[in-house]
């Protein structure tokens, strides 16, 4: 009965207090005000880690809320409608197009220009929140898509644990050298293949990394029936038909995805770069590669900015320029083993420690983020055309693909 | 035992002098203040909201965007889920509520007798309904899984799985509903035993009927209203259905399982973001859950006269 009470406190007047982001020069304003900040739970270690360490250096208190990943849309949505939201929050960077189009970010784009390493900005965080030339989003966590594999079980199965498989081919060889093994309760490979926001994570890279392309120039397009695309479902049919893949894929939504590599019963994966510090065997890392080769990455995670309804632009861009400093970028996260969002630190002291990070750096210049402002209803939610597609075409071994590609294309226009 | 028959109440003459009309009716209306408030403030005022958001343009993040009827009505019925949600709701529900009933009334024949061992069992039956249905989906949800499921050895050596196929799934939600509300459905059918007069059951016994003869004669035309209760309860319930299947299924495989709610909650929060869609759906489910229970309550009542 959520929604009946929506639209209560919708008529709530605007009249921000204070000066806001842009009147408050380069560093905005750390003044003891108290900041609330919305994130959902998957980054919620990286948020806290980034929360704990500015509230300990800044008089500006920020006030953390971490939402459910299935329930954020709703909590904001509700939110935004009754002029509820707080100062920051971020958004799955999917989103973030079409919540700057509903006016949900205030524009910061005079307070990026004043940065000195704005080039060096994760370019598709910030394009994802552009809107008429002006930026409203910076990036919070960047979360990649790699391909991580259990050097155990690569040993085990006769196979070089040093060396990364170069394309999908070898990738599903490699899934079934594994499972060849036959160890109890170890599979080659796992995907989360009834959850639409994994697949769009871990299979566009395959398709960028082999010259393809997912969507159209304005994102109201999607050409996920091309040649590049059809070799990737065919290797995962061919992968699923060989018994190679976690049987508990075929019905994952999402929660437990990632769980079947991280208790170290799959082979190799693609998985999210963010969980590479908790994974607590060793792992081998490289990008995604595609059907003849290459590599990339899908810049995923999730953008942040100043909402609407926030009379403390001031102080939340406080918070935002420290997040973007160095102090905080590698003190912080690289420390996490977290990927940067600035290219000039990618090369950092923690970095160089650790050789995996420096391939995560250096893949993230490769990777993309697509735009679309109806991305969600594409390919993230439960009902998604995308997921009918995939399932179509790996699981049931039928379906026709140009339909199923049009039915996307037909949600992406809406 | 004698009957105190109860004092002559003072007659209106003297309480009427005592008070005045205007004044007694303004305690009336005093009296029903507080639950006519609490009916306006959470029934008719989110409701009129509803049915407002139904033939308004209302998008979840930007808000009423002004009137637009009956767009949202056309696009609710031509939402490519609509027909698949109904037909699915209104299969779950025959299956739920066949199931429950005469679950519930078997259970309830079961250990109508009191003993210890008819205690015993009828605590274990009720047990399952003090647990939150969103609880006891998540503790199926665990079980059914493939991945984590204690079970998990024997899907693996069968090649089964819960939530794997549509039928699979649509019974095995089904299983975690008789699970949890047959013992329900059990209390309130053992109520309506237990309303039956022991004399009627002594004079058919005297009359060399025979057990099924006086469970068709006498439980069952005496169980009538006890019938109707349960099931106007279940089928509502069960056209209503959202957490199990938001839970455990979230509408998958392929689709298969998305009840008319699901439906509403998808389209309010899942993508299409619009709530005025939603409300549509929903302003239909209601009209359509009146109709349906009129006609049960009629069937019922018509066939007692």
């Amino acid at each position: 009965m959520a929604t009946l009470t929506l639209g209560v406190g919708a008529c709530g007047s605007d009249d921000p207090s204070g000066p806001s982001a842009a009147e408050a020069g380069p560093n905005g304003i750390d003044d003891g005000s108290e900041l609330t900040l919305w994130t959902r739970a998957p980054l919620e270690k990286q948020a806290k880690l980034l929360v704990d360490a500015y509230n300990s250096s800044h008089q500006n208190k920020v006030k953390l809320t971490v939402v459910p990943n299935d329930d954020y849309v709703a909590k904001v949505g509700a939110a935004a409608g009754s002029g509820g939201l707080p100062d920051l929050f971020a958004a799955d960077i999917v989103y973030v197009p079409n919540w700057v189009n509903q006016g949900l970010f205030q524009d910061l784009s005079a307070n990026i220009n004043g940065l000195s390493f704005k080039d060096s900005i994760n370019k598709g965080h910030l394009s994802a929140g552009k809107l008429d030339g002006k930026e409203h989003v910076l990036p919070f966590v960047l979360d990649l898509s790699m391909l991580f594999w259990n050097k155990q079980l690569f040993r085990d199965a006769g196979l070089d644990p040093e060396k990364a498989p170069a394309t999908l081919e070898e990738y599903a060889a490699a899934a079934k050298a594994v499972q060849a093994t036959k160890k109890d309760g170890v599979y080659g490979t796992a995907a989360g293949l009834n959850c639409g926001g994994c697949l769009v994570f871990t299979w566009f890279p395959s398709i960028w990394a082999g010259g393809g392309q997912v969507l159209g120039a304005e994102g109201t397009e999607s050409k996920l029936a091309d040649d590049t695309a059809q070799k990737v479902y065919r290797t995962w049919q061919d992968l699923w038909k060989s018994g190679a893949v976690l049987p508990s894929s075929a019905g994952e939504t999402g929660p437990t995805w990632t769980a079947g590599f991280t208790e170290g019963k799959v082979g190799l994966m693609f998985y999210p770069a963010t969980l590479l510090s908790s994974t607590p065997f060793d792992v081998g890392v490289a990008g995604i590669p595609g059907p003849n080769g290459g590599a990339s990455t899908f810049v995923g995670g999730d953008g942040i900015g100043v909402s609407k309804d926030s009379k403390k632009g001031a102080q939340a861009w406080n918070f935002l320029s420290w997040m973007m400093s160095e102090e905080a970028q590698v003190e912080v996260l690289a420390k996490n083993k977290d990927v940067v969002s600035r290219a000039d630190l990618a090369n950092n002291k923690y970095a160089v420690e650790d050789p995996r990070l420096v391939t995560i750096n250096e893949v993230a210049g490769k990777g993309d983020t697509p735009v679309a402002l109806n991305f969600q209803q594409a390919f993230n939610a439960p009902n998604s055309p995308w997921l009918t597609l995939v399932r179509n075409q790996v699981l049931n071994g039928g379906g026709d693909l140009q339909k199923d590609n049009a039915e996307i294309t037909a949600v992406l226009k809406q | 035992m004698s009957v105190t028959a109860p004092s002559r109440p003072p007659s209106p003459a003297v309480r009427g002098r005592a008070r005045p009309p205007g004044r007694q009716a303004l305690l009336g209306w005093l009296y029903a203040t507080p639950t006519a408030v609490f009916v306006v403030l959470l029934f008719a005022v989110p409701l009129l909201l509803v049915v407002k958001m139904s033939v308004s343009r209302w998008p979840l993040l930007t808000g009423d965007q002004g009137i637009n009827a009956p767009d949202n009505f056309v696009k609710a019925i031509n939402h490519r889920f609509f027909t698949d949600s109904v037909v699915f709701t209104v299969k779950y529900t025959v299956l739920a509520t066949v199931l429950l009933l005469a679950l519930g009334l078997g259970l309830a024949l079961l250990v109508q007798e009191s003993s210890r061992w008819n205690n015993l069992l009828r605590a274990s039956f009720l047990i399952p309904s003090a647990l939150g249905l969103a609880s006891a989906s998540l503790l199926f949800y665990v079980l059914y899984s493939p991945y984590a499921s204690p079970l998990a050895p024997v899907m693996d050596h069968l090649g089964v799985t819960f939530l794997g196929s549509p039928n699979a799934a649509l019974f095995s939600t089904t299983f975690l509903i008789v699970w949890r509300y047959a013992g329900f459905y059990m209390v309130l059918m053992l109520v309506g035993l237990q309303g039956i007069p022991a004399d009627v059951y002594e004079a058919a016994r005297s009359d060399g009927a025979s057990r099924w003869q006086t469970f068709r004669k006498i439980t069952l035309p005496l169980l009538r209203p006890t019938l109707a209760l349960t099931t106007v309860l279940c089928v509502t319930g069960s056209l209503l259905a959202f957490e199990q299947f938001y839970i455990l299924t979230k509408g998958g495989p392929d689709n298969s399982t998305i009840t008319v709610v699901q439906l509403i909650y998808m389209v309010a929060f899942q993508g299409q973001n619009d709530l005025g869609v939603a409300a549509a759906i929903s302003v239909i489910v209601l009209l359509a859950l009146i109709l349906i229970n009129a006609l049960q309550l009629r069937a019922f009542r018509s066939e007692e006269s």
